[in-house]
């Protein structure tokens, strides 16, 4: 059996169920694609309750995401199974495009050195969904208060006051469930969209596009291939990108108006898929599906108690891969936020800028892949010309190839307007400033990523990071306790205190990236970082009075403007 | 304030456009058309300066648009 066949997660009657009121619980998250079960092991992780509700039993099959990106990586990484990952995935960084029957030009999209993950790889969206839920298992078996509950369909919306009534049906018949916060993950069909009656506005792409997962014996290099125009497709595009374990994903644009039924029938595709690969490959056809795709959104990502991640959120065409990767950021954003309003360290107001900060990032990708799919299919005579001029140029002029997309790949958003960020302090690298996701460097054996963690720190680099560097950075800066806990009833342990601001030392001179990336040509640095790793704040001087209000700043305490 | 160069500054003007009508004279109508894309093309990216191009883009449509309305 496949493992997209193999129940992973089959439904067990739920003690819920026979409860005679409502269970109560602090987070339920719906569906288990790649940011629902990213959400729960975050929430997990931090020991926050969490409840993940799947409508199947088993991975998701089809010929769905395949190519995550370093900053999805890196998150993974923070999540604790970023190696398992990468170690399935297959690392590429070359590509070919091709217009007609001519090879126009080659790419390395070669990583930037001192990273420790590569720019992409590329993994199918069951396996890594079958890595997350083992992940999810070893939280389980630590004793991390996380429940998947499979053939767990959520059929009714209804908010309340201070929590959201789910209605749950299962085999053995509906029950009811309270939640204090819902993370709605179910995909682009969402039920808790629907319930809710949220508008997913946005422009539907009249174009079909066969997608078909093949596993064949070939010695195609790890390479992402892209045609325009290609003899065996003509008029429309195609593409072939490797997968591990012998298989391959191939694209091929039908156009507008297709007979699905009959595009996907084997004695039509396999011919074409021939053509394609050549008549002595030998391929056996996993999966085949036809698609058509929209750009959408929901107007704004937090409606009361509910929060909107993934495709459930957003949706954009598959071009750049910026589906399931945009859908890992929504949740790496919103997780640690839920955390510190569970705990009571936050004003809910905190949940706020996730809205702010992830819906200016679905506009970013939905322009993006919308610009890739207007290459891709132009939209009038006159478009496709230039298209084709640039397409012809570029296999002589380089400086044509800029022009050319077939997918602008994914990068993490850089939150500019971010509410929680405090105005930049000059002389220091742009690529670090604050809203940027903080930027890998090796650091002697390790690598900065791995030593951030998930909390508020201080990173404190060059002369700052001496004890008598910027007049003196304490060894720890003590946050202000939490309110007492409401959360205590929901079965959270909140804490005296939470923990001071760790001050992570990094002294200049022994990490030439490191000081590359955050000084730049300053002596010394401060950086406040997010429990996301993205960056809050960043000075020159050691001023305490700063760095508490930029704390307060990042966690919502404080919204005057500094 | 434009940036764009709008006075004359090619010089022996007549002669560059003979240049640029000659490059045309054996071409179809898509051949022509083509070539004026990758003209456009290749001159923009010399140019590289965001500001002036749409100057230009902007100069180029007001001055189509005007001639679409002449009778």
């Amino acid at each position: 059996m496949r493992t997209f066949e193999t129940p992973l997660y089959p439904y067990e009657r739920s003690p819920d169920h026979d409860a005679p009121a409502p269970a109560r619980h602090p987070v339920v998250v719906v569906g288990a694609g790649p940011a629902g079960l990213a959400a729960a092991i975050d929430l997990a992780r931090r020991d926050i309750p969490v409840v993940l509700l799947d409508e199947n039993d088993r991975v998701s099959h089809g010929s769905r995401a395949i190519c995550f990106a370093k900053r999805a990586l890196e998150i993974f990484d923070r999540l604790g199974c970023g190696d398992e990952i990468v170690d399935h995935g297959v690392t590429w960084s070359r590509g070919k495009v091709f217009f007609r029957d001519r090879r126009i030009y080659e790419f390395d999209l070669l990583a930037e050195e001192g990273h420790r993950r590569p720019a992409f790889i590329n993994l199918q969206q069951y396996r890594l969904e079958e890595l997350l839920v083992r992940r999810l298992r070893d939280l389980q078996s630590e004793g991390r208060p996380v429940e998947l509950r499979g053939g767990s369909r959520v059929t009714k919306v209804e908010p309340a006051a201070d929590s959201v009534l789910l209605t749950v049906d299962t085999p053995e018949g509906p029950y009811r469930l309270e939640a204090e916060w819902v993370v709605a993950c179910d995909g682009a069909g969402s039920t808790v969209r629907r319930e809710l009656g949220l508008e997913f506005a946005g422009r539907v792409f009249e174009d079909h596009f066969l997608i078909a997962d093949v596993v064949m014996k070939a010695d195609f290099p790890t390479e992402r291939w892209f045609w325009f125009d290609p003899p065996f497709n003509p008029g429309q595009s195609a593409l072939l990108h490797k997968q591990p374990e012998g298989l391959w994903r191939i694209d091929l644009q039908l156009g507008p108006g297709v007979d699905r039924e009959e595009e996907q029938r084997p004695e039509n595709v396999v011919p074409r898929l021939r053509q394609m690969l050549g008549d002595d490959i030998e391929f056996e056809i996993e999966w085949i599906s036809v698609y058509t795709f929209q750009c959408a959104r929901i107007d704004r990502f937090r409606h009361g108690r509910v929060l909107f991640a993934g495709d459930a959120a957003h949706q954009v065409s598959p071009f750049g891969a910026r589906g399931a990767n945009s859908g890992l950021q929504d949740v790496d954003n919103l997780v640690w936020k839920l955390e510190r309003v569970l705990r009571g360290g936050s004003p809910d107001s905190l949940l706020d800028s996730y809205d702010a900060e992830r819906v200016p990032a679905a506009d970013e990708n939905i322009l993006n892949s919308t610009r890739s799919t207007d290459f891709i299919s132009p939209k009038s005579e006159t478009s496709r010309l230039f298209r084709d001029t640039v397409l012809n140029l570029a296999e002589t002029q380089p400086m044509a190839r800029p022009l050319v997309n077939s997918g602008r790949l994914s990068l993490p958003h850089v939150y500019l307007d971010s509410p929680l960020q405090s105005p930049d302090t000059d002389g220091l690298p742009a690529r670090t400033r604050p809203g940027s996701p903080a930027v890998d460097a090796p650091i002697g054996d390790g690598w900065l990523l791995a030593r951030l963690g998930d909390h508020f720190q201080l990173l404190a680099l060059g002369n700052c990071a001496a004890e008598t560097g910027c007049a003196g950075v304490p060894a720890g800066i003590r946050r202000e306790a939490p309110a007492s806990g409401s959360s205590a009833a929901l079965g959270i342990d909140v804490p005296d205190d939470e923990p001071g601001l760790e001050v992570v030392r990094l002294p200049a001179g022994r990490h030439p990236l490191l000081d590359e990336r955050y000084l730049g040509d300053a002596p010394g640095a401060l950086y406040l970082l997010r429990p996301d790793q993205h960056v809050a704040a960043r000075f020159t001087d050691y001023d305490p009075e700063r760095i508490a209000s930029a704390f307060r700043r990042a966690s919502a305490q404080e919204t005057d403007d500094p | 304030m434009t940036r764009l160069r709008t006075e004359p500054n090619i010089f022996d003007s007549d002669g560059f456009f003979q240049e640029l009508l000659d490059l045309h004279r054996d071409c179809s109508k898509d051949e022509s058309d083509a070539l004026n894309i990758s003209l456009i093309l290749l001159l923009a990216n010399h140019i590289g300066d965001r500001e002036v191009l749409r100057e230009a883009m902007k100069a180029a449509a007001c001055v189509s648009l005007r001639s679409e309305r002449e009778p």
